[in-house]
């Protein structure tokens, strides 16, 4: 007989049999699940362990201008299955004042860096990075340029160029 | 913490007791020849073997993700020509086709043919910068220009489409920019006789040359359980034994109806992606001779009654159908239907999978348009694969990895 893998729902009648009831929802074919922030790590290390073994992609949609969200960030987290190519998407919200998550670094070295960009560009801070600093900014850049209140021009630019004056010239 | 300060990451297998009195660091880039674009590597080195290596990026940052949430969907095409400046038309075909599946618009089939066709070409030019890097990064600079000239027959063909050679901007939401003409059709037949002589006479330029071969084999080792664990796609995971092919594994366009092989190494070093890469264009060229062939007829643009794509001039000029969805389509507040929902979708990229994800706040631009660029998770894994190999070597792993700046820091 040939192998079948499981179906997405049947990973996520797994999932909500071992971690309880999650909001689950299909908008074009991908499935998505919303995780509460605490249980994050050991969900995804739960399906890591289920077979989604590839981490495509980590990143995060400020929601500040969406008037149904409730709550601030939305991590994404995509993953995927090298052996059944399945793919499953993770959303994870988290707030103001202190975004914080889980990194999971431990279970995918690739996180290393798509973590160190949602630092840099939301400020969601992902505690047990083992190097948890800018990725594409300066080092002395204070904001996070992808926030939503963040205006595309005008503020930020060239920081840290000298301004230099007819009085210093 | 600055980066002078910043810690190495010392888990690798050169960890243990060690005297750091002798090591010296050399900073590498962000503008050397061999780094072929914007970007630093601090390396800690014992004599000339690499003890550990800093990447440092962001030089090339131009925000290419807000500026994709305040232009419309049309309109950021023409920033993706920027992001993998290598090939450019993989970008374009890569971001509209995010969109189409946002938006949930099914393009006609004469378009996915003609998309796969571009795709495929750009996956050729793309490939041969890239192997010819490695060569003249080790030496080889006769390989180089052999793959430069052909490049730039690729270019021509671009040049013929679409009057752009470098930044396309080729696709449209539903459609492309231009037709097929009969002279582009012959240009790419000629284009498919005369390069697989050049491949042939590449092949055995380099293939077995004892130089290169000592230069790239066994160097920049990556096993097949850290392709996947660190998130490597594309040739470098096939490089690795990851039979990943996005072509294959989720067929988009038209990869479903052509016959093509997915092309794996198991060895994982710098000759294994070598390698890859010069199969994949064999693959390619084979692809685009399928799809020539078979190319339907029919329009490339999705009808009117879609509203996405502009009608023709004739259209607009002479039904009351075609200047309505043209002025509709034209007016800022009454463009797409844009869903306020996300949705990612990705194609495989010469460089690996390249997706796009995009949330929808119901205007015509994106809320959030998320790049999942290939380049950064290559570049993460280089301190991995480069300690332990001798200084000379950074060049060869840097350049097989085909690591673009623009694309790394977007």
């Amino acid at each position: 007989m040939p192998f079948t893998p499981p179906s997405v729902d049947d990973v996520l009648t797994g999932l909500t049999d071992r971690f309880g009831a999650m909001e689950s929802s299909v908008f074009r074919d991908q499935t998505r699940v919303v995780v509460p922030a605490d249980a994050s790590y050991d969900v995804l290390a739960w399906l890591k362990d289920k077979g989604f073994d590839l981490l495509v992609d980590v990143t995060c949609v400020d929601e500040l201008e969406n008037r149904e969200a409730t709550r601030r960030y939305g991590l994404v987290y995509l993953l995927a299955s090298t052996t059944t190519n399945q793919r499953l998407t993770i959303r994870v919200f988290v707030d103001d004042p202190d975004p914080t998550v889980r990194s999971v670094v431990p279970l995918w070295k690739g996180a290393n860096w798509l973590e160190r960009e949602v630092w840099d560009m939301f400020g969601i801070r992902f505690t047990g990075h083992p190097d948890l600093r800018r990725l594409l900014m300066p080092e002395e850049f204070t904001a996070h340029p992808l926030r939503k209140d963040y205006p595309l021009q005008g503020r930020g630019e060239r920081h840290n160029f000298p301004v230099i004056t007819r009085d210093h010239s | 913490m600055s980066i002078a300060t910043a810690t190495f990451d010392s888990s690798g297998p050169e960890a243990g007791p060690r005297s750091e009195d002798y090591l010296w660091t050399l900073n590498f880039g962000p503008q050397h020849p061999a780094t072929h674009t914007t970007l630093r590597l601090v390396l800690k080195l014992d004599g000339e073997r690499v003890v550990d290596a800093l990447p440092e990026m962001g030089y090339l940052h131009s925000g290419f993700e807000k500026i994709g949430e305040h232009l419309t969907f049309n309109q950021y095409v023409t920033v993706t020509d920027r992001m993998n400046y290598i090939s450019p038309m993989a970008n374009n075909v890569a971001w509209h086709h995010a969109v189409e599946k946002l938006l949930g618009i099914e393009i006609t089939p004469r378009c996915t043919y003609i998309r796969t066709i571009i795709a495929e070409l750009a996956r050729i030019s793309d490939h041969l910068l890239c192997n010819g890097a490695v060569g003249l990064d080790t030496g080889a600079f006769t390989f180089f220009l052999y793959g430069f000239y052909q490049r730039e027959v690729i270019y021509d063909i671009f040049e013929t489409l679409c009057g752009a050679r470098f930044t396309n901007s080729y696709t449209r939401v539903g459609g492309l920019s231009q037709d097929f003409t009969p002279l582009v059709i012959e240009k790419i037949r000629t284009f498919l006789r005369t390069f697989p002589k050049t491949l042939d006479d590449m092949e055995r330029l380099l293939t077995r040359n004892r130089i290169f071969v000592d230069r790239t084999k066994g160097v920049g080792v990556l096993t097949k359980e850290e392709a996947t664990n660190r998130s490597a796609t594309g040739p470098v995971a096939r490089a690795s034994g990851v039979p990943r092919d996005l072509r294959k594994d989720e067929p988009y366009l038209a990869y479903a109806d052509l016959d093509f092989q997915v092309c794996c190494a198991s060895a994982g070093d710098c000759y294994a992606r070598y390698l890859v890469r010069m199969q994949e264009m064999r693959e390619s060229l084979k692809l685009v001779a399928q799809a020539l062939e078979n190319l339907p007829a029919g329009d490339i643009n999705v009808g009117m009654d879609e509203r996405v794509a502009r009608p023709t001039k004739q259209q607009v000029y002479s039904t009351i159908e075609g200047t309505i969805s043209h002025f509709e389509l034209s007016m800022a507040n009454r463009s797409f239907e844009v869903p306020c929902e996300s949705s990612y979708a990705a194609i495989e990229a010469p460089n690996g999978e390249l997706g796009f994800f995009i949330a929808g706040d119901g205007s015509d631009k994106a809320y959030r348009a998320r790049c999942r660029p290939p380049s950064v998770l290559h570049f993460a894994m280089f301190p991995h694969l480069i300690r332990g190999h001798t200084l000379s070597d950074v060049v060869a792993v840097l350049g097989s990895l085909n690591i673009i700046a623009a694309e790394l820091d977007r």
